[in-house]
């Protein structure tokens, strides 16, 4: 990594899609919306999270998770729990025949705070817990399959069938997770009230800036050598292993770097929403999150943000106004995103924008200096407008 | 959790709880079969799979309704009908698909699996726009009503017979004819070795397209039989999804045998279980051993031994 530097990690039209991504974020976003509707968007950033890791997985290592959900939901019920222990004081639920613990295991007719619930009274473990469950839980995964070069298709389904066994484990447990309803009634983050305009416009930044951590990191993996790597395993995984690396061992890796992305975007939503529920873990819900990826185009972590966007955008007005159409287009959009897109926006952008802005930025005074290398080939990440 | 029961009365709870695995059985086995043949001989995934099953359930309910309007006198025989209307609609919608998107995909089994994810959103939703969101259920004819007495605390429901009976004789069919035809010969060829298949003069392509359109009759097969047992719901087919995957792949994927004892196994663990857990804690231990089993040995129980 000696010859590591900006110039290296960054194509100037990589430079240029961060630059647009976080004027669009930080200023165009905050500005045109009221909080009602930009707390919203954050709830798909939060998805675009889950859709960079996937990225990371299935465009660059090519191991397809159909259970993002778990990790999106382990990391929004670790935060859940931690408000919601907060939230249920002794004072706040006095009148509980069990005064201080949630809600739903008083209705449940549970009498003490379950042992697993007890570490998530401290804002430390929960934070830490965030990152670290959901990434033991995909090393795991990743460890039992991968060492025995299980991929493709098999790891598909397993990931799926793991994101349906936690569902009906949390709905049917109702005492212990608040079953189908979620962890609801969220108040306040260390005595802090989360339910203001305030906290809502915190949260959201707060939100934009781990997704450009996640972002930077995701495009770091991708221009090191790990990211060739990846590529390299993705086409030829035999050739890969002859040539000495030990192939598992990477597979691993960017799978508990998915599902790290998956878990704060997980925690995101539930500090923007204030609850969470099963609803996002299931297969449904880990099966859209790989099409947000796809739309977004596999290969481009910025396009991955603008697909989640994009899908969220369009599901939510689709929803509002047409529910009757929106499965004919969701169902429509998977089969013409693989059929006609497999790049997704970003291999529109590429086709027909890149060589425009590639002249413009010729031109400009500031690019001068920087000329990366902004050939596009298809190992490399395109990015999407 | 035995201790609360009699030696007689855990014998018959294990009796019943065993009849009503073998229904599960059966409902497993017909489920698997479909995508045994699609998944395991031609490797695509079909995530629409249990929508071909409810449009073959879809199916029984039409010929039903049409029986009891325009043929009463021949409603008690309206079944046969249906199950032969189910195959064909299926198959026949099998043999469009196939041609339309999954011949395009055959080298990119993941998008296959997107694709079909897409397909199984379309076909739900037109099912709700035709049928309704609402559920709807089959009048069974009266002789398939009712339960033929065993003991006095054993009984057993004729149209679970029914569903086993038609379970077992797909499954017979589905061996002669992968084992014991000419065009069975055919689709293991290809499937073991394609480019030689073409070459000693079998149409691949043909055969592809048969194949998956045989899977998908045996699914609306299957549609047909539920339709015996429970109600049909344009988002039902999804539940079966992971279960019928699961069969599949914990049966070791090329093997028909391999099915028929997973979907044995896996049936009889949840249905024991269901008794003393409740259903949801039966279906996430089943489901969890399955998943560790098959991490710990991912080629499933039987394997087929092909040099690739």
């Amino acid at each position: 990594m000696s010859n590591f530097s900006l110039k290296n990690m960054m194509t100037r039209q990589d430079v240029l899609g961060f630059l647009v991504l976080a004027i669009l974020l930080l200023v165009i976003m905050p500005l045109s919306m009221d909080i009602i509707r930009l707390t919203q968007f954050g709830k798909y950033l939060s998805f675009a999270f889950v859709a960079v890791g996937l990225v990371l997985c299935w465009g660059y290592g090519g191991i397809l998770s159909l259970g993002q959900g778990v990790f999106y939901g382990l990391g929004g019920y670790a935060l859940a729990m931690f408000l919601k222990l907060e939230a249920s004081s002794p004072e706040n639920t006095a009148i509980q025949s069990t005064p201080g613990i949630p809600d739903f295991m008083d209705w449940n007719r549970i009498t003490e705070l379950p042992w697993f619930w007890e570490p998530f009274n401290s804002f430390t473990f929960s934070v830490l817990a965030i990152l670290i469950v959901p990434t033991i839980f995909a090393y795991f995964i990743g460890f039992a399959m991968f060492k025995r070069r299980v991929g493709g298709v098999y790891f598909a389904i397993i990931t799926q069938a793991i994101s349906a066994i936690l569902t009906i484990l949390i709905i049917g447990q109702q005492g212990y997770t608040g079953g189908v309803n979620g962890i609801t009634d969220l108040r306040t983050l260390l005595g802090w009230n989360i339910r203001s305009d305030y906290a809502s416009y915190v949260f959201y930044f707060v939100c934009v800036a781990l997704l450009f951590v996640c972002l930077f990191i995701a495009q770091f993996i991708t221009k090191s050598k790990l990211g060739r790597i990846l590529v390299a395993m993705r086409g030829q995984e035999d050739r890969v292993r002859f040539s000495g690396y030990d192939v598992a061992n990477f597979k691993i890796f960017v799978f508990c770097v998915g599902a790290a992305f998956a878990a704060v975007g997980g925690a995101m939503f539930t500090l923007q929403e204030k609850f969470m529920s099963p609803s996002f873990v299931g297969i449904v819900p880990s099966i859209e999150m790989v099409i947000f990826c796809a739309v977004g185009g596999r290969l481009s972590i910025l396009g991955a943000v603008y697909g989640a966007i994009v899908v969220n955008v369009a599901k939510t007005y689709f929803g509002e106004s047409f529910p009757e159409l929106w499965l004919f287009a969701m169902g429509a959009l998977f089969i013409g995103v693989v059929l006609a897109f497999p790049d997704g926006l970003a291999g529109v952008y590429q086709k027909y924008c890149a060589p425009t802005v590639d002249r413009f930025l010729d031109k400009a005074p500031v690019f001068k200096r920087y000329s990366g290398d902004s050939s596009y080939s298809p190992s490399e990440p395109a990015k999407a407008s | 959790m035995f201790s609360d029961y009699t030696a007689t009365e855990l014998g018959s709870i294990f009796a019943m709880q065993g009849f009503a695995g073998l229904i599960l059985f059966a409902v497993f086995l017909l489920m698997a079969l479909g995508l045994a043949i699609i998944f395991g001989q031609m490797g695509v995934i079909n995530m629409a799979h249990g929508e071909f099953m409810i449009l073959g359930a879809y199916m029984t309910y039409l010929t039903s309704n049409l029986f009891a309007e325009y043929l009463p006198g021949l409603f008690d025989a309206y079944f046969f009908v249906a199950i032969v209307v189910a195959f064909l609609a299926s198959a026949a919608l099998g043999a469009f698909v196939e041609w339309a998107m999954i011949r395009r995909l055959y080298h990119r089994p993941l998008d296959t699996l997107l694709a079909t994810w897409g397909l199984s959103l379309l076909m739900q939703q037109s099912y709700r726009s035709i049928f309704g969101a609402r559920e709807v259920g089959v009048r069974i004819p009266d002789w398939m009503a009712g339960s033929f007495p065993v003991t006095d605390i054993v009984e057993l429901p004729i149209n679970g017979l029914i569903v086993m009976i038609i379970a077992i004789s797909v499954t017979f069919g589905v061996y002669l004819l992968m084992f014991k035809s000419s065009w069975g010969r055919r689709v293991r060829a290809v499937v073991q070795n394609r480019p030689m298949a073409g070459a000693v003069g079998i149409n691949t392509v043909k055969v592809d397209r048969m194949t998956f359109a045989l899977g998908c009759g045996i699914a609306g097969i299957a549609g047909s039989a539920f339709t015996m047992i429970g109600s049909t719901g344009p988002s039902a087919g999804q539940q079966y999804i992971v279960d019928t995957f699961l069969v599949v792949v914990f049966g070791g994927a090329a093997s028909l045998l391999g099915t028929v004892a997973s979907a044995f196994s896996i049936s009889q663990a949840q249905s024991t279980m269901e008794f003393f857990l409740g259903g949801s804690m039966a279906k996430v231990l089943t489901l969890m051993t399955v998943v560790i089993i098959l991490m710990v040995r991912p080629q499933g129980l039987f394997t087929l031994k092909v040099r690739k």
